[in-house]
């Protein structure tokens, strides 16, 4: 590069910085003075912010800055705040009941709202966003329960859960009828397609129905109760409706049958305090299969 | 095509001069007249309008506000007199933004800058500060003396203060009256003189009260010629039949003296009437000359027309050598035409048809809007639910919206699949396939919608279904369409 710091420009009077194009030569046109005396304004205020806010990574953590802001601390005073201004709202619907709940416009749509959240959070990982359910977890928008559908009943599995290990736990479970040994297989297609059956599905040909009543009397009717209609004080499902956890085919039924079924339901109580818990409940009961 | 130029033949541009043309104050004289009374009546009518209109009240019943004009933002609610609008119904201001553009065209084709001249807010407030300015430190030639001398005295000082006092109490006015919409008039000047009032009531006092006293103190007719996009529009807009303020070139050149003028009209020769006596440009509050022609700094606001008036009834002259003409009679007239006016044609009618037709609707719209209202939202997730008896259950969000100054009770029907049911999430079913509900007045309230169709009766496809909301006390309905879904 030779130097073409002096050669002047004969037009505007300005050195060239030496680049060139097609006889085009570049002025040394220098920046505008407020622009410059902005752009170092800029770099005393970094310094000045450096010292005042967290700024600096260290190897474990970062500057602390004199003024000790932390955006964590801002959201803990935020959260503060939103709950000084639900306070009362919270702790109405903690004081009234689930049925009261429910008839006050108010109550119900803070429920509701509170609900929803705390589900998203909480419950749609299994249950899904709408509470649609999925194969082997419930879908809380029908008709059909487990552990009943009251908002009583829904309150308590929440709490309590079922098979959690809670003290208060809904117990009770599918037994293993063929790893057990306690069913022989063609046992088990016979009782499936009786349980097929009850439900008016189409069964198997040439499967014997007065057996698979048999074997449906000796070994199940205990939980499911007679006829098949469920005991929801143990969570046995209702096996003549057209709702099913796991699926109707005799392919499912017979591994159903062979190797039983304990899904779990954690137990919240003490995860969630007792207001939000509440709010489940009527969330839950609100999405339109409550009893 | 390109010339080639021979770059030694170029040459730097001068750029020695300002960019800008620094201003020269304008001393309008003080005047009278018919324009001069047309300006002063619809100054204090635009003014009374805008400074009173807060206090106006306007009874709309218990726990309801009671003033005639109030935007309530905290509560979304727009009154205006008789009329109440909800946020969703903001296009009424739509339509009325339409119609006010509309107006400005068409009084454009009528009468020109109109709208400029006499009704603008920065045209009355700056004539409201000229005023004062007249009343403190006495008329153009005085004000212009004192600016020259310079010299402070204390009664040259005090003037200045008492000016500057005057406006900005004005200005301060200004922004007060800005606030008072917004807000009960009463209980807020209340607030306002106890310094009880929100803190957002003072800032907006504040800036109304900087921007009314700069824009109508200081920058006046520079508003007009350089910030203002109306002018530039204005002129697009115009056309040869529009009437504008106008000198009538065919009387006023050659322009002579009075003394002269009368000489030569004894010798019979043709001489012009303007006599060159500048009372036209000493009145203007813009500093232009009106007999340069047209100009985009001219707001038309005619008090050139009552200072040429009153010199032509001095000297024995006909009026009107400046006055209200169209761009064909300029030309007419060095021809030796009659004049001729149109102010009924294509342009007009158009304009005024507009003005008619968006009119017309939004009235129509407003006098037969229902002051109840549903919307309905289908739940995306899950769209349907399969029972455990095999019948299938849509769920829907309703919004229900009453509009009215009381509480309403509302039964809700469906037309949907054949003999489905519906069931309103919390409601007490005393009639089990029509829920009713109660809405408070002037609110709206979500509901959770449940219809569930019958095994028999489970549409293969989604089916069109449609709620219906019955104000059961006085029979006023709305109803809302979507669709229910088989899984």
């Amino acid at each position: 590069m030779t130097d073409h710091h002096n050669e002047i420009d004969s037009v505007s009077g300005r050195t060239t910085t030496g680049h060139e194009w097609d006889g085009i030569k570049e002025l040394n046109t220098p920046l505008p003075r407020w622009w410059v005396i902005t752009f170092y304004l800029t770099i005393i205020w970094a310094i000045g912010y450096w010292i005042v806010y967290p700024a600096w990574p260290l190897i474990a953590s970062n500057t602390r800055g004199v003024l000790g802001y932390s955006s964590r601390a801002d959201v803990a005073v935020e959260l503060a705040n939103l709950d000084k201004i639900r306070g009362d709202k919270m702790v109405a619907l903690g004081a009234a009941s689930l049925a009261d709940i429910e008839k006050d416009p108010a109550l119900l749509a803070l429920a509701r709202a509170k609900g929803k959240t705390v589900f998203g959070d909480n419950c749609a990982p299994c249950h899904g966003s709408g509470a649609a359910g999925a194969k082997g977890f419930p879908n809380l928008n029908d008709d059909d329960w487990l552990w009943g559908g009251t908002l009583d009943q829904i309150m308590q599995t929440i709490q309590y859960g079922a098979r959690s290990g809670h003290a208060k736990t809904h117990e009770g479970q599918m037994l293993a009828f063929g790893k057990d040994g306690v069913l022989k297989p063609d046992e088990i297609v016979t009782v499936a397609n009786y349980v097929r059956s009850l439900s008016g599905l189409p069964t198997r040909k040439g499967y014997d129905a007065a057996k698979g009543e048999k074997i449906f009397a000796d070994n199940c009717v205990a939980c499911h109760g007679d006829g098949g209609k469920g005991n929801q004080e143990l969570g046995a499902p209702n096996l003549t409706d057209k709702i099913w956890l796991y699926g109707s085919d005799e392919a499912v039924l017979i591994e159903t049958i062979s190797n039983g079924r304990a899904g779990v339901m954690p137990a919240w109580e003490g995860r969630l305090d007792p207001a939000t818990i509440k709010a489940m409940a009527v969330y839950v009961h609100s999405l339109g299969g409550g009893k | 095509m390109n010339k080639i130029v021979n770059p030694n033949e170029l040459r730097p541009v001068d750029d020695t001069g300002p960019l800008y043309a620094a201003r020269k104050k304008v001393y309008p004289q003080s005047i009278s007249g018919t324009f001069r009374r047309i300006k002063w009546s619809l100054m204090a009518f635009c003014l009374g309008v805008y400074y009173f209109l807060p206090f106006v009240r306007w009874n709309r019943g218990i726990g309801a506000p009671d003033q005639a004009v109030l935007i309530d933002l905290p509560n979304s609610r727009f009154y205006f007199f008789f009329i109440e609008l909800w946020p969703q119904e903001v296009y009424y201001f739509t339509g009325l933004l339409i119609v006010a553009a509309v107006a400005l065209f068409l009084m454009n084709a009528i009468g020109g800058r109109i709208w400029c001249g006499y009704l603008c807010p920065q045209t009355v407030w700056t004539d409201l500060f000229y005023a004062v300015e007249r009343f403190v430190e006495g008329d153009r030639r005085e004000r212009m003396r004192k600016d020259k001398s310079g010299g402070l005295t204390l009664k040259r000082a005090s003037e200045i203060a008492l000016k500057h006092a005057i406006w900005l109490m004005i200005a301060w006015w200004t922004g007060g009256a800005w606030v008072l919409y917004f807000n009960d008039a009463p209980t807020l000047v209340k607030e306002l003189v106890t310094f009880q009032a929100p803190g957002i009531a003072y800032i907006w006092i504040g800036i109304l009260t900087a921007t009314t006293y700069v824009l109508a103190g200081y920058m006046r007719e520079q508003v007009c010629t350089y910030m203002c996009p109306w002018p530039r529009i204005q002129a697009a807009l115009t056309d040869e039949w529009a009437l504008n303020v106008t000198y009538r070139y065919d009387r006023g050149e050659k322009r002579t003296s009075v003394k002269k003028a009368a000489e030569l009209r004894a010798l019979g020769q043709q001489v012009g009437d303007c006599v060159d006596c500048n009372q036209c440009v000493a009145v203007c509050p813009t500093g232009i000359d009106i007999r340069n022609g047209p100009q985009l700094e001219c707001i038309q606001c005619g008090l050139c027309i009552d200072a040429c008036d009153n010199v032509m009834t001095k000297i024995g002259r006909p009026k009107r050598l400046i006055g209200y003409d169209n761009d064909i009679n300029i030309h007419r007239r060095q021809e030796g035409k009659a004049p001729i006016y149109r102010i009924v044609r294509a342009r007009t009618i158009a304009y005024s048809a507009i003005i008619a037709a968006v009119g017309g609707i939004m009235l129509y719209v407003l006098a037969t809007r229902t002051l109840l209202d549903i919307n309905v939202l289908h739940d995306r997730n899950p769209v349907a639910v399969a029972l455990s008896d095999g019948s299938i259950r849509n769920a829907y969000t309703a919004r229900l919206l009453n509009k009215s100054g009381h509480d309403r009770v509302i039964a809700i029907d469906i037309d949907g699949p054949v003999n489905s049911t519906i069931h309103v999430v919390g409601a007490d079913s005393i009639t089990p396939d029509r829920p009713m509900i109660v809405i408070p007045r002037d609110s709206t309230s979500e509901l959770r919608l449940l219809v569930t169709a019958p095994t028999e009766n489970n549409p293969e496809k989604s089916i069109p279904v449609r709620f219906r909301v019955t104000d059961i006390g006085l029979g006023e309905a709305a109803s809302a369409t979507d669709n229910f879904v088989a899984p």
